[in-house]
């Protein structure tokens, strides 16, 4: 330890309503490192940031700057210690222009009145220092989400300075943005600031982090530095035990079914600016992955399998009948299910309990004059939340509450109670904890073993690798490239990424 | 919703302009407020109807409760050069330009049933009745049916903070103010509605000892009184007999109701504004007889010894 | 009997702020809570209460129905005079009664499905495509009354409005069981929980293939048909069609009523119970002060005020503040070790 802290707590403990989130635990960040905070759901990552930049007060424990101590009482006052915070869900407004939310409250001035040319020439200059070169005088909504991003890293570092708290910075980027930020942060870094970021990507944490601190059950499992620390042992250390081996082999389908010809086939499936016409076949005990950057058409063909966008091409076969597809009830109708990337707003009912949010798929199927007896629906529930091992075990506790792995599980649990012949999941993995991670990835080949067809979405290569038979792969909004079997690999799928439309067309 | 009315506004111009015009009658435009209230349907009608007796040639602009379009409506009549203007006002305010014109344009103006704050050398005269009177009228008759009896009345108000409810409520306590043995026990507002009417004349008569306990009703409108008499019915009370009831507007449904004996006076107000005004508007166009600045209409008092059923007869058919 | 703690749980808010109304009045007109038999009926001001209820009752189930999916109704007050004109220009010409009352539930029904295709299918904001009817119908009814009171004398309709069967008046009757069997048809069938699932978050709800669309028509349609019924009562009740002054304003009463009755703004959880509680406790409010004596000046402030410190006794803030201040007064009975 040559270096001094910048920012030290020590001893932190925090309840809420008597159940301990946080118990005696210390975390520190020195000045020009990015310290990587990690933990599973619920290992009290988000509690004990929240105390540090002052949305929170602590229980006990101290809290030093600089080696002085300091309390914010709450957010504002940690911003003016110089302790920023940059959350998931970007807090800019996008009708504001890019100058405005740099400087929003802050607004440089002339004679009382907000000086513009000033603010636009500052923020100029500000994300010019980031090697960004905007037009900061187009509205925010103009921009990416990566540019948003940045912006919102770029207004907290300016406002405060010293310590940089980032809430999962790069869950709805991708590889290109992520790159994007991350140059941001290094050279964040280098002007000396502590950076602490909070993610579920372990490769990223690899690529950029100095340092990292585990938490697990509310307690500090260790702070070590990254490049000591093999992946296994990090992982390890999250869990606090070993992960299976058993993502890593692949059920083979046999060669005869292989080759029959799919009882459920997208033929020439389309949808101006959407995607282009594509043919995708479906067989029950297979799984077909799909990959693609982010806007290549992942969620976009996974919306034009369920219905939900009405396609102006093609048509779909099912047991060699053509059926027609034009809205969620008809594909539910058909046996179909689908589990949405976007979690919050296409997926959970938020206040409604973890019972009505796994029977509500069958109930629409059913319709409403049929409904599931208050009995069918205790049982329905209790049998998927002991199956997929949703927690906390409480069927009637609003889905709201619960962690985003096991709201996951609700939602597959209510395409499960549907008994669906083919399943979509899009993006299944994506921010949850790495033990809900292993589960549901075990749960896709238990579901495909048992005979059923599935497509999963997935911007994590080698889960895709892992569990598929088949991996589409899109660019630019087509389906360019089909690998099967032993072709399949997070090499090959990236090269077919690469590749030029044209060339892996042909 | 406002183009809707514009449009409205602009077909009633329309069909003012589309109107014959008779060299040798007289032509006089009339902008009506709207058609808000069974009274003012009656007011259109009778108004058409003295036109008619008399020769008068009619140009009528439905308002729809907008100043603007009687505004529009006027300068139209002046366009038109019509020989006298009738303006039943929406509000008070605001006439002073659009009367200017008239005046410029040499055109008598009358305003009907309500007054404005403008000066008044910029209209003829102005025909209403006189709300107090009304209410004092009410109450002389009270004064004379309970004589030296203890009375104690219910009044149901009008909408809180209209005109007529202010004013009819003042001219009927002036006509109650030496009589000590009339007073005024409970007082609520009925909106000037049925529904209203009835619900707080239920209240009243629980509040009053199952309405053993009350004397009179005074209502500031029939409406009201209509509803307050169905609410003593139902309580098993015998309206216009245990319960006088006295109300103000002589509309159709309370002659029935007199004709029951279940009401026992109305004091008019008159739909006949118009009368009154082209009388007036002859005299000063033959031989220059300048009018009073304010003709009231006569606030008539009906009984049931004034023969409800007839009067029904000649008041159901007005539009009420 | 979990079942019904739950229920009572849920309705506690509302029960008890009924019961402090109703003991508010009897304290200041001591006869209020006075119930006699006469005349072959129940008969007293609680009675007034419930019979005067009806029509802000009868609006606010549809109203609750109408708040879960997200929607508000603003023309069931206009639906009201529409379906009472049509009622009363029947039964001045002499139609049967039943002919009489399918017709005028088949307008209601069909203002509400107007009401429903414009938000459900055409996807207009609720406020705005029921603002349309709430303008045009008075005009419509206006257009059936030819302007003027319609009145008729026909006792058997009459009697919808002011007879009563086995001593309880027949506007009690009919708002308590449409209550009853709407209540029954969203609880018993699923209707219920898709309405609140579309309510809550309707892109997901469309996502897991329920019709969102059927059920935005479904409730406005049962707006409507709850509307017609309060204005047959209306209509019956004064023995006539005032299509100026029936049902004017009562939909922002009905509204009132859900969201006492705890039924959130922005959709989802609903209680047709709470908010026909929630009518009760602003009719209790009316009667109490028709009878307490007061001026009507008075009248709008006094409901106002009642009504906030309802709304705010409910609000999560004053709860939140209210146990922060009685734990402050208990740590000032028993002082606690001072924290770091």
């Amino acid at each position: 330890m040559t270096r001094e802290a910048l920012l030290e707590s020590r001893g932190i403990s925090k309840s809420f309503f008597g159940i301990r989130a946080l118990a005696n635990v210390d975390f520190e960040v020195r000045a020009g490192e990015i310290h990587a905070l990690l933990g599973e759901n619920g290992a009290g990552k988000s509690t004990l940031v929240k105390i540090l930049t002052g949305a929170y007060r602590r229980d006990a424990g101290t809290i030093a700057l600089e080696g002085r101590p300091v309390s914010p009482r709450d957010v504002g006052e940690a911003q003016d210690l110089g302790i920023g915070t940059v959350y998931q869900e970007v807090n800019l407004l996008e009708n504001l222009t890019v100058a405005e939310n740099l400087y929003l409250g802050r607004q440089p001035r002339r004679f009382g009145l907000i000086d513009r040319r000033r603010m636009e020439r500052e923020a100029k200059a500000l994300l010019a220092g980031y090697g960004l070169h905007l037009d900061v005088g187009e509205s925010l909504s103009h921009y990416s989400v990566a540019v948003r991003q940045i912006i919102a890293i770029a207004r907290a570092a300016d406002l405060s300075g010293k310590v940089l708290f980032l809430d999962e910075p790069t869950a709805s980027l991708d590889a290109r943005e992520v790159d994007l930020v991350f140059g941001i942060l290094r050279e964040l870094r280098s002007r000396g600031l502590g950076i602490v970021i909070i993610t579920h990507f372990l490769d990223q944490v690899y690529a950029i982090a100095d340092r990292v601190t585990v938490l697990r059950n509310g307690e500090r499992v260790g702070c070590r530095a990254i490049a000591d620390l093999p992946k296994r042992d990090l992982i390890g250390m999250m869990l606090g035990r070993e992960l299976d081996e058993e993502t890593h082999h692949r059920a083979e389908i046999s060669a005869e079914a292989a080759h029959a010809p799919a009882p459920i086939r997208f033929r020439d499936f389309g949808k101006r600016g959407s995607v282009a016409p594509f043919d995708l076949d479906a067989r029950p005990g297979e799984v077909v992955g799909i990959a693609g950057l982010l806007g290549s058409g992942r969620s976009e063909t996974a919306f034009l399998l369920f219905g939900i966008d009405r396609a102006d091409s093609g048509h779909l076969e099912i047991d060699g009948r053509e059926v027609p597809l034009a809205s969620p009830p008809e594909a539910v109708k058909l046996g179909f299910g689908f589990c949405p990337e976007d979690r919050k707003t296409d997926g959970i009912i938020a206040d409604l309990s973890v019972r009505e949010n796994i029977i509500l798929a069958l109930q629409a199927r059913r319709g409403w004059a049929k409904p599931l007896s208050p009995r069918e629906q205790a049982e329905i529930a209790r049998k998927y939340i002991r199956a997929l091992d949703i927690r906390p075990p409480v069927a009637e506790r609003p889905i709201k509450f619960l962690s985003g792995g096991n709201q996951q599980k609700v939602i597959l649990a209510r395409w499960l109670a549907t008994d669906p012949r083919f399943l979509i999941l899009d993006e299944p993995t994506r921010g949850i904890d790495i033990g809900a991670h292993a589960e549901i990835i075990r749960l896709i080949e238990q579901l495909c073993a048992e005979g059923m067809a599935l497509v999963v979405i997935s911007s994590e290569l080698e889960e895709l690798v892992a569990y598929s038979h088949r991996v589409v792969v899109l660019s630019d909004r087509r389906h360019v490239r089909e690998l099967r079997g032993a072709e399949i690999s997070t090499q090959s799928i990236m090269a077919a990424m690469a590749a030029d439309p044209e060339e892996s067309a042909a | 919703m406002f183009r809707t009315v514009a449009a409205a506004g602009a077909a009633a111009l329309l069909a003012t302009f589309a109107g014959t015009v008779s060299a040798s009658a007289l032509t006089v435009g009339f902008s009506q407020i709207g058609s808000e209230s069974g009274w003012r349907a009656a007011e259109t009608t009778v108004t058409q109807q003295q036109a008619k007796d008399r020769g008068v040639d009619l140009k009528f602009a439905d308002a729809q409760q907008k100043q603007e379009n009687q505004i529009k409506a006027v300068r139209g009549f002046i366009a038109q050069g019509v020989d006298a203007i009738l303006i039943a006002p929406v509000v008070a305010t605001g006439w002073d330009a659009v009367l200017k014109e008239a005046q410029e344009a040499d055109i008598p103006v009358i305003l009907l049933d309500r007054q404005i704050d403008a000066p008044d050398d910029l209209y003829l005269t102005a025909v209403t009745s006189d709300q107090v009177h009304e209410g004092k009228v009410a109450g002389d008759w009270l004064v004379g049916a309970v004589g030296d009896q203890e009375c104690k009345v219910m009044e149901l108000q009008g909408t809180t903070g209209s005109s007529p409810a202010i004013n009819r409520k003042k001219g009927f306590e002036e006509a109650i103010a030496g009589h000590p043995n009339i007073t005024i026990a409970r007082s609520q507002t009925g909106d000037f509605t049925r529904t209203k009417g009835k619900e707080v004349m239920e209240s009243f008569i629980k509040a009053e000892n199952g309405g053993k306990d009350i004397c009179a009703v005074y209502a500031h409108n029939d409406d009201m009184a209509v509803g307050a008499i169905q609410a003593m019915k139902e309580a098993g009370l015998k309206p216009g007999s245990d319960i006088k009831v006295v109300s103000i507007d002589a509309v159709p449904d309370i002659f029935l109701a007199m004709e029951n004996g279940e009401a026992n006076a109305t004091v008019e107000l008159t739909p006949n504004m118009a009368g009154p005004a082209f009388d007036a508007l002859e005299a000063y166009l033959k031989d220059g007889t300048v009018p009073p600045k304010w003709i009231q209409t006569e606030s008539k008092l009906y009984t049931a010894s004034d023969d409800p059923k007839a009067v029904y007869e000649s008041k159901k058919d007005l539009g009420y | 009997m979990t079942w019904i703690a739950t229920r009572l749980r849920r309705l506690a808010p509302q029960l008890i702020a009924l019961a402090l109304v109703v003991v508010a009045i009897t304290l200041i007109a001591p006869g209020f809570a006075h119930v006699t038999f006469q005349n072959g009926r129940l008969y007293g001001s609680p009675m007034d209460v419930l019979v005067r209820a009806a029509p802000v009752a009868l609006l606010s189930i549809g109203m609750t129905l109408v708040i879960a999916t997200k929607g508000i109704d603003l023309s069931v007050g206009a639906t009201i005079a529409i379906t009472g004109a049509v009622a009363a220009s029947m039964v001045a010409a002499g139609h049967p009664l039943a002919v009489v009352i399918l017709a005028a539930l088949g307008v209601g029904l069909l203002c509400g499905v107007w009401n429903g295709l414009l938000v459900g299918l055409i996807d207009i904001q609720p406020i705005i495509a029921t603002l349309i009817l709430m303008v045009a119908g008075r005009g419509i009814a206006q257009l059936i009354t030819e302007g003027v009171i319609l009145t008729f004398n026909r006792p058997a309709f009459a009697f919808l409005g002011s007879g009563a069967f086995l001593g309880v008046p027949m506007p009690v009757i009919l708002w308590v069981l449409t209550g009853l069997a709407i209540g029954l048809l969203v609880r018993v069938s699923a209707l219920g929980l898709l309405i609140e699932a579309v309510g809550i978050n309707r892109r997901a709800s469309m996502m897991i293939g329920i019709r969102a669309r059927f059920l935005i028509v479904f409730v406005y349609a049962a707006a409507g048909l709850c509307a017609a019924i309060a204005g047959l009562i209306v209509t019956a009740d004064i023995k006539g069609a005032d299509a100026n002054n029936a049902g004017l304003w009562l939909e922002l009463d009905a509204i009132l009523a859900v969201v006492i009755g705890g039924t959130a703004l922005s959709g989802g959880r609903f209680s047709i119970s709470a908010s026909l509680i929630g009518a009760l406790i602003i009719q209790a409010l009316n009667t109490g002060i028709l009878i307490s004596g007061w001026p009507p000046e008075f009248n709008l402030i006094i409901k106002a005020v009642v009504i906030i410190v309802i709304l705010a006794l409910q609000s999560p803030v004053v709860a939140n503040s209210l146990a922060a201040a009685a734990r402050v007064r208990a740590d000032l009975k028993e002082p606690r070790r001072s924290r770091t």
